[in-house]
């Protein structure tokens, strides 16, 4: 039998390693997987809690959770292309031109 | 109170032919304006003389409700008109020379290009006039009083294009606007302390009052108060600078306003206000006092005047004080009695004296004028009646009234009958100087070889004649009208029938009255006497200084020099006034309330608001640097710190 | 000790040791790579609490589809080892601290008020029959709104990677102004 807390701990610690790379990573797509990270923590929370309260509709929600990430990763993975062929670089300190 | 359901109709005819004619009159014919202008203040007139034939005393007061106003908790001001002896007085006396000089304005103002605007504006205060008179409570009149001010500023100010015109207009307003302040914490006060501004409901609270022996109280604060707003309508000490200005305007309007009607409106309100004046001792002295000193001051500046109309300004002045002096010693009826004749005397001299401007093509000094009597004999035997009437000669009108005046003033306090004498001496003195210089003598006027009226009118007939010419006969009908007025006018008083007819108003004039009469009536025709020998005085000293030897006025005014110079430039008081109270107020709006409030306050700080915000948008744009991590760091800080503050407030 | 706890514990490692990886290689293939093992463990995570449709999606949506076509981009675009650019100080002197602060927050409660409630194996029925009624009764709405979002983000994903117009001599050293 495993507590619920240390499911929730696992995930937190999934959640808290996605947000660390975004914020240490240079790599565009080094940074779109830690968002993916972040998504994928928050979805082992979302069965964990279902589990416990015999809810199915967590189940749901992490399907639902994965098919956004889909989308959102094709379109996220075109915006990339389309980044690196007007800049010819992966480095997220070089696109910058939204700045006052 | 009887019910009257043609009250209302006699202000709103003349407002009527305003709006038409302030409306459509620019782009009408100077026939459809005339007819207009002439046909309300006419039906104005003849509904007047309809009311008048069917006015019963018994029947008196008559009132009439149109609306609803204020209703605010227990307080209430209706529109309301009323209508009594002293009301029906002022009534007939402003419709009838208000008629007769729109009748005199349709020739005076023929050539005018804004001939229309002068009828709106005329009909306009004739509106205004009779709603201050037949007014029903103090609110309805002060809508009335202010906007006769009104009129007048528009009527003084009608050739705006000339600054000394507009700049007169100006001052009439302002220091009418003084006075109303006056008028408006008197209000105040028996809003206060009366719940009502009705006429019927405040004199009814007054009534059972005792008199303020003791000096200040609330009804002599209301009274004192109340007279403040008539020095500034009716040209008393110290608010009358604003009249001689006034002569800017064209004379017909110096002749309805400035003389028949809303100058008079002063005296109308203290009148009306009677109850509360007679329980309030000291403010009746107050009265009395302002009158008394502005007739005989007046009456001084009047004498070395040169302008006619200047002259004709300050005995308007000098007879309004009569006129207080005598509401002053609790004579109203005498008051009233005097407005009455006053304005058919002094209507018709300020009508003859613009027919005399007319005349000479505009001049009004009077050391270029001279012997006209043989070029306008009509114009020249109306004044002829008009001056003795204003003297105080028996039997013209003026004699009746000034000498009543005289008589109660007498028995109030002999300073008061001697200063009156006095002043009637000069005003004597100074009207028929008028006369002689303007009529007798050699005609000492440039040739009328151009049109035009020099600098005071715009574009007159184009007569091209090389002397002095009669005016046209409808300019002439109405000075015949008051002439007669004037010398017939006064014999409403053989007898105190005047005084009786007023006395349900006054209901001071049965019991004193008779004693007065009975008692010593000998004393009353020795003092009339002294009035008319008087009168017959200044006749006669102006004869001598300006027919017998017209080479000694230049001869005393040069021996009185400094005298003569004050007199002159009327006791330099505008020139005070100046000093004292215009240049310190421009001045201190100037700096302290244009430079220092507007600019360094509140322009400051609204620069500086919008410098400040600047200011830090400058700063804090450099958060916006384009760099998703930043982004991203400020995102994690922040939703740590909105996580703190939930579980912190959950905890709690 | 028991197997279910044993089991939670290696996947768990597993999970732990890939992020940890995914933040400390450089190359981005390698950090795709323990990404990939993060979502396995993940799968095997759902199979201990019950959930096997979830796991078998998870496998093959997440862990087959949609890092695939992460690592066919970074094979596109010829992403090399990361160059060590000073970008940003504010993320790391404000966004680490701000991230290990929440985490200890979040931690602190969840352990708080959580304490030891066992979740059983397999305790949560995840047959895809029972998904299946869920999916087309209650949430039907949502299901066909998120068919729709699909559609809209292949339509962006095409427009946005196609290539553009101009002739590839000009377009991609230019600045863009």
């Amino acid at each position: 039998m495993v507590p619920l807390s240390y499911y929730l701990v696992l995930s937190g610690f999934l959640f808290a390693c996605g947000v660390a790379g975004f914020l240490i990573k240079r790599n565009i797509i080094t940074i779109f997987m830690s968002i993916e990270l972040m998504l994928n923590g928050v979805n082992l929370s979302f069965v964990a809690f279902a589990a416990h309260w015999h809810a199915l509709a967590g189940q749901i929600f992490v399907f639902f959770v994965m098919v956004v990430a889909a989308a959102e990763a094709a379109v996220g993975l075109a915006i990339i292309i389309a980044v690196y062929r007007t800049r010819e670089t992966l480095n997220i300190d070089q696109v910058n031109l939204l700045k006052l | 109170m009887t019910q009257n359901p043609y009250l209302w109709l006699i202000p709103v005819l003349p407002l009527a032919g305003a709006t038409i004619n302030g409306v459509l009159g620019h782009r009408s014919s100077k026939r459809a304006v005339t007819t207009v202008a002439l046909t309300f203040s006419g039906l104005a007139f003849a509904l007047a003389l309809y009311i008048a034939a069917t006015f019963s005393s018994a029947d008196a007061p008559y009132g009439f409700t149109v609306a609803h106003w204020i209703r605010s908790g227990s307080f209430s001001v209706d529109f309301a008109f009323y209508l009594d002896q002293l009301s029906l007085v002022m009534l007939l006396v402003v419709t009838g020379v208000g008629f007769l000089i729109h009748i005199y304005s349709v020739g005076y103002m023929w050539d005018d290009p804004s001939y229309y605007r002068f009828f709106a504006y005329l009909n306009l205060f004739m509106f205004f006039m009779l709603t201050l008179v037949l007014a029903s409570n103090y609110l309805v009149m002060f809508i009335g009083w202010e906007g006769v001010g009104l009129a007048s500023y528009l009527l003084i100010g009608f050739w705006f294009t000339k600054d000394s015109a507009a700049s007169a207009g100006k001052k009439a307003f302002i220091v009418n606007r003084i006075g109303d302040f006056g008028f408006l914490i008197a209000l105040f006060l028996i809003i206060q302390n009366y719940h009502s501004l009705d006429f019927t409901k405040v004199f009814a609270q007054v009534q059972p009052i005792a008199p303020e022996i003791a000096g200040a109280g609330l009804l002599t604060t209301i009274g004192i108060l109340l007279m403040v707003g008539a020095c500034g309508k009716s040209a008393q000490i110290p608010l009358y600078v604003w009249l001689p200005d006034a002569m800017e305007g064209p004379t017909p309007v110096s002749a309805l306003i400035h003389a028949a009607t809303m100058v008079t409106a002063g005296v109308y309100m203290v009148s009306r206000s009677h109850l509360i004046f007679e329980r309030a001792p000291t403010a009746l002295m107050v009265v009395a006092v302002i009158g008394t000193l502005t007739a005989l001051f007046a009456a001084t500046i009047g004498i070395a005047q040169t302008d006619i109309k200047k002259v004709l300004a300050y005995s308007t002045i000098s007879q309004l004080g009569y006129m207080f002096m005598a509401c002053g010693v609790g004579a109203f009826s005498a008051g009233v009695f005097h407005l009455m004749t006053h304005a058919f005397f002094k209507g018709l001299l300020f009508l003859g004296a613009g027919s005399v401007i007319h005349a000479v093509g505009g001049e009004q000094d009077m050391r270029k004028m001279g012997g006209l009597r043989s070029y306008i004999p009509l114009t020249f035997l109306t004044m002829l009646i008009a001056t003795p009437a204003i003297a105080g000669i028996w039997p013209f009108a003026g004699f009746w009234s000034k000498d009543e005046i005289l008589w109660q003033a007498y028995q109030a306090s002999w300073v008061y009958w001697l200063i009156g004498v006095i002043t009637a001496f000069i005003t004597s003195f100074y009207m028929f100087r008028l006369l002689f210089m303007t009529f007798f003598g050699d005609y000492h006027g440039a040739k009328v070889d151009e049109h035009g009226h020099g600098t005071h009118m715009v574009g007159h007939d184009e007569h091209g004649h090389g002397e002095p010419h009669e005016s046209p006969m409808v300019m002439l009908v109405p000075l015949m009208i008051l002439a007669l007025l004037s010398l017939v006018g006064g014999l409403v008083g053989w007898h105190n029938h005047f005084e009786h007819f007023l006395d349900p108003v006054f209901k001071t004039g049965a019991a004193s009255e008779t004693a007065g009469e009975a008692a010593s009536s000998v004393t009353e025709y020795i003092l009339m006497g002294i009035s008319v020998g008087v009168a017959l005085l200044g006749l006669f000293l102006a004869w001598f200084l300006y027919i017998s030897k017209p080479y000694l006025p230049q001869k005393i005014a040069d021996g009185l020099n400094g005298l003569y110079e004050a007199v002159l430039n009327k006791y330099y008081v505008d020139e005070f006034y100046r000093r004292v109270f215009i240049k310190p107020l421009i001045d201190a709006s100037t700096n302290i309330l244009w430079q220092g409030v507007d600019r360094k306050i509140i322009d400051d700080t609204v620069n500086n608001a919008a410098d400040g915000a600047r200011h830090v948008s400058d700063e804090v744009r450099h958060m916006q640097s384009g760099n998703l991590r930043s982004y991203a760091g400020w995102i994690a800080a922040g939703s740590a710190a909105l996580i703190a503050f939930m579980i912190w407030m959950g905890v709690r | 000790m028991n197997v279910h706890l044993i089991l939670f514990l290696a996947f768990g490692a597993v999970a732990v040791a890939g992020a940890v990886n995914l933040l400390a290689q450089t190359h981005p293939i390698n950090s795709a790579l323990s990404l990939i093992a993060v979502m396995a463990a993940l799968a095997g995570e759902y199979l201990l609490l019950g959930a096997e449709f979830v796991a078998a999606v998870q496998v093959i949506v997440y862990a087959g589809a949609i890092m695939v076509l992460f690592v066919f981009t970074i094979m596109l675009l010829n992403a090399g080892v990361e160059e060590r650019t000073q970008g940003s100080r504010v993320s790391v002197l404000l966004g680490i601290p701000g991230m290990l602060l929440g985490s200890i927050l979040v931690a602190w409660v969840v352990l708080r008020h959580s304490g030891t409630e066992a979740v059983a194996a397999g305790a949560l029925p995840g047959d895809p029959k029972t998904i299946g009624q869920m999916l087309f009764h209650e949430f039907l709405l949502p299901f066909e709104i998120t068919s729709i979002l699909i559609l809209i983000a292949i339509m962006g994903a095409v427009v946005l990677a196609s290539k553009p117009p101009s002739s590839p001599a000009n377009a991609p050293t230019r600045e863009v102004e």
